[in-house]
């Protein structure tokens, strides 16, 4: 076993990923930031004690504390108070995890959606992949903001209001994730086009593997690495929509706030002098997702020197 | 040669570019939300009234000092106590050029008695109203009622011939969603005209060229452009897009103070906020209990001493609102400092409380919210929410816009919701009539006690004055002592302008632009 992890281990230092990671320092760096920001936020419990969801452990005559390092500032609220007196750090620890939540879960959808039907429409040919195509043509031309605030629009009409708000983070995953899956099918469909003429695919076909297997087992491996960098990117992209939405009053409830939520709230307050409420949310997410950007640029300059 | 005509075309651009700008006065009037409708009698609300109140005018009015005058009535005697007969003045047309008679006073009287009107129970104890001759007319009311001017004074008139030819002889059916031509045009004999109408972006009033009054105004356009977002809001009236802001939002007064081209007036307003709580639904829509926790006092006294309204005076309405006991504000009938006296704030006695209702751990409820019509109306409820989670009752809180809070509060689908009431009449028997009596059309808290009922029908018929205040002050101890509703606080309203526009605030929240100039 040991021995196992040993060779794994030595295989990542061996690999020119790895070389090419400790050569940059914007690499280390943005990851370094992004294991801390992952890591408060999905243990945030063990980071603060407040907890911001929960309205009855909230003192409104705590509200618009400023930061600690200010005159009127408390110790116990390291970046101040909002106007609810939910302590800032906590409430945006929180709203981070909901925002990476549905960063994730929508660039995972839009994914799984784009890949395989990019894939496939690039292994198959013919009409199907005209008809895919062009439907990823035509979902360009609408800008994805558009698309996703369309999307929530519609889910607003069928679900009922008692349910919306359970149901707001999975709308908004779907929203953002619909909106995204046109790179992934694109992309996919440029990297099969160049491997199912390869010899490794003709050789499959020739001894009557079946064309799942083909696709998924022998071409998927293969094109993963295109993949991944729009994958990263667009992980960037979906944080900022699930941001735009949400500062737009479409995304999750003020109860559950996410970082875009922690934004409009703060929004209210900026001529009175209350700057903290929006400026660190608004720092949080800039942070987070040029954190995102640098890996995703290193990682598009490593693995697909040809996307250059 | 060209160059001297171009001279010419030059020197009359600036000089219509000059005079224009100094003859066209412009008021560009903004608030959180817009007027629901333009029906002068389909919706008994704040900014509703507020528009309606330019364009439309009424038999008597309040003026500037808030004191009743006359307005489409020159002058008014009682013939008999329960006859009145009002003589019109001679010279009022509407803007459309036809001249105002007592028959559009008789049909806008008709007009707001029919179901459909939200203004029927400020007239209920009218019984007849006719026309003696072209210029007079004759109102009979049940008992002899000390408070009619108060009434009419909220009762527009509109034009009959106009209601005819455009099918609204009926007042807009609101509660249902009615579109009506009344709804979204309007005609009247006002100092100001709707030229144009885009419910929630944009409304255009121009100067009624026709009106019949001296004018003491020298506005020619008032532009209503809605801003729902506060700090839009400000940022527009900064940047000098904006010339009035008749909610300015109570965190950024000073800012706006400090700009040095803007200028804050502040005054108590006559309008008292609370929460309402159905207390005859045998089982709660949103609880989660099975039945109706509201309908035990103990409940709806535990709620009232767990909410520390001193902590929304201080952080949500930053020193701007006065704690309220009662549903009424210093200056009306009835209205006494030890009346408006608070439960004291104890989360332990509410505790207590709720364990000897039987409901020692607490309970669910949806507590309703509009979030664009009373100052910081969300920020309060969620304020709320917090303090009512202290004493084990989670509350969750859905604020929407006010037209959809306000439909659906009609439509009887809130348990829990907030509201605001003012009270043009500056009577209490307003607030009864339409808060607590039995059925009465805003008694959504389907509150029912004989006696108040009984007391409700003195106010309106007796002319004893003490006699008639011992019914006002029995009524309020009765409502108060049975905890109808919860009651908040008193609004204080600010507004805000350019220092070169002059809107005198008025403690009811409604501007009057025929009182208004801009230099």
């Amino acid at each position: 076993m040991d021995n196992k992890n040993l060779t794994l281990l030595n295989r990542i230092k061996d690999s020119d990923i790895y070389f090419s990671f400790i050569k940059s320092p914007t690499a280390i760096l943005s990851t370094l930031i992004l294991i801390i920001i992952f890591f408060c936020s999905f243990f945030v419990e063990l980071v603060t004690p407040y907890n911001p969801f929960d309205p009855s452990s909230l003192s409104l005559m705590d509200a618009f504390t400023p930061p600690s390092w200010t005159e009127e500032g408390l110790a116990k609220f390291v970046l101040g108070t909002d106007g609810q007196g939910r302590d800032m750090l906590a409430t945006i620890l929180y709203g981070s995890r909901i925002s990476l939540i549905v960063g994730f879960s929508a660039v995972i959808f839009a994914l799984i959606l784009g890949v395989g039907l990019g894939l496939s429409a690039g292994y198959f040919g013919g009409k199907y992949e005209m008809i895919v195509m062009r439907l990823t043509d035509v979902q360009l031309t609408v800008p994805s903001i558009l698309m996703a605030l369309l999307v929530d629009g519609i889910a607003r009409g069928i679900i009922s209001r008692e349910l919306h708000d359970e149901m707001a983070i999975y709308v908004l995953i779907f929203a953002i994730g619909i909106s995204e899956w046109p790179q992934f099918a694109r992309v996919s469909r440029a990297a099969t086009l160049v491997e199912k003429n390869k010899d490794y695919v003709s050789a499959s076909t020739i001894i009557g593997v079946s064309n799942i297997i083909i696709m998924f087992k022998h071409i998927l491996p293969n094109i993963m690495r295109p993949v991944l960098v729009i994958g990263t990117i667009g992980l960037a992209l979906a944080i900022i929509a699930e941001a735009t939405l949400s500062f737009l009053g479409v995304g999750v409830p003020p109860t559950t706030p996410s970082l875009g939520t922690l934004i409009r709230l703060g929004n209210d307050f900026l001529f009175s002098g209350e700057w903290w409420i929006t400026f660190f949310p608004a720092i949080f997410l800039v942070i987070l997702a040029f954190s995102i950007n640098l890996l995703g640029d290193w990682m598009r300059d490593t693995l697909n020197p040809k996307l250059n | 040669m060209k160059s001297r005509n171009l001279v010419k075309i030059l020197i009359t651009i600036l000089f219509v570019f000059s005079t224009t700008q100094s003859f066209a006065k412009t008021i560009k009037w903004s608030m959180q939300g817009d007027s629901l409708t333009l029906d002068p009698h389909a919706q008994n609300e704040g900014p509703t009234t507020m528009v309606s109140r330019q364009i439309y005018e009424a038999l008597v009015t309040r003026g500037l000092d808030m004191s009743i005058g006359p307005q489409l009535a020159e002058s008014w005697e009682t013939t008999t106590p329960k006859t009145w007969k009002f003589n019109l003045r001679k010279d009022v047309k509407f803007s459309d050029g036809t001249p105002m008679t007592s028959e559009d006073v008789v049909f806008s009287i008709l007009r707001a008695q029919q179901r459909t009107s939200d203004f029927k129970e400020y007239i209920s104890t009218i019984t007849s109203v006719k026309a003696t001759d072209a210029y007079t007319v004759e109102i009979q009311t049940r008992e002899p009622n000390p408070i009619l001017l108060n009434q009419l004074s909220n009762i527009f008139v509109m034009s009959k011939k106009w209601c005819e030819e455009n099918f609204a002889l009926a007042p807009q059916n609101w509660d249902a969603g009615q579109e009506t031509f009344s709804a979204t045009n309007s005609m009247g004999t006002g100092p100001f005209k709707i030229t144009l109408r885009e419910p929630n972006t944009k409304t255009v009033f121009k100067k009624n060229t026709k009106w019949w009054g001296d004018v003491e105004h020298n506005i020619t356009e008032i532009h209503l452009l809605p801003i729902k977002n506060a700090a839009t809001r400000v940022a527009a009236l900064l940047s000098g897009e904006l010339d009035v802001v008749t909610d300015a939002p109570v965190q950024d007064l000073d800012r706006i103070r400090a700009s040095g081209a803007h200028k804050v007036q502040s005054t108590p307003q006559m309008r008292t906020i609370f929460l309402g709580m159905d207390q005859a639904a045998d089982k709660l829509r949103t609880g989660n209990t099975g039945d109706n926790p509201f309908k035990k006092k103990e409940v709806r006294q535990a709620l009232y001493q767990a909410i520390d309204i001193e902590a929304i005076k201080k952080k949500v309405m930053r020193g701007l609102s006065e704690p309220a006991g009662i549903i009424t504000f210093p200056g009306v009938t009835g209205y006494t400092k030890e009346l408006d006296a608070r439960l004291p704030y104890d989360v332990d006695a509410a505790k207590q409380l709720l364990a000897d209702a039987g409901y020692p751990d607490g309970f669910e409820v949806e507590l309703r919210c509009p979030n664009d019509r009373y100052v910081n109306d969300e920020a309060i409820c969620t304020a709320v929410v917090g303090m009512l989670g202290k004493i084990g009752v989670k509350v969750n809180l859905f604020a929407q816009t006010k037209s959809k809070h306000f439909k659906e509060l009609k439509d009887n689908q809130g348990d829990f919701y907030m509201l605001g009431w003012g009270v043009p009449t500056l009577d209490s028997h307003y607030v009864f009539h339409y808060l607590y009596e039995t059925g009465a059309s805003w008694n959504k808290v389907n509150f029912s006690n004989a006696e108040v009922d009984a007391a409700i029908r003195v106010m309106e018929g007796e002319v004893n004055l003490d006699k008639r205040n011992a019914a006002i002050a029995n009524a309020w101890k009765i409502v108060k002592d049975n905890i109808a509703y919860l009651p908040l606080h008193h609004q204080v309203i600010s507004w805000a302008s350019k220092r070169s526009v002059d809107v005198p605030i008025r403690p009811n929240n409604e501007p009057l632009f025929r009182f208004s100039n801009v230099r």
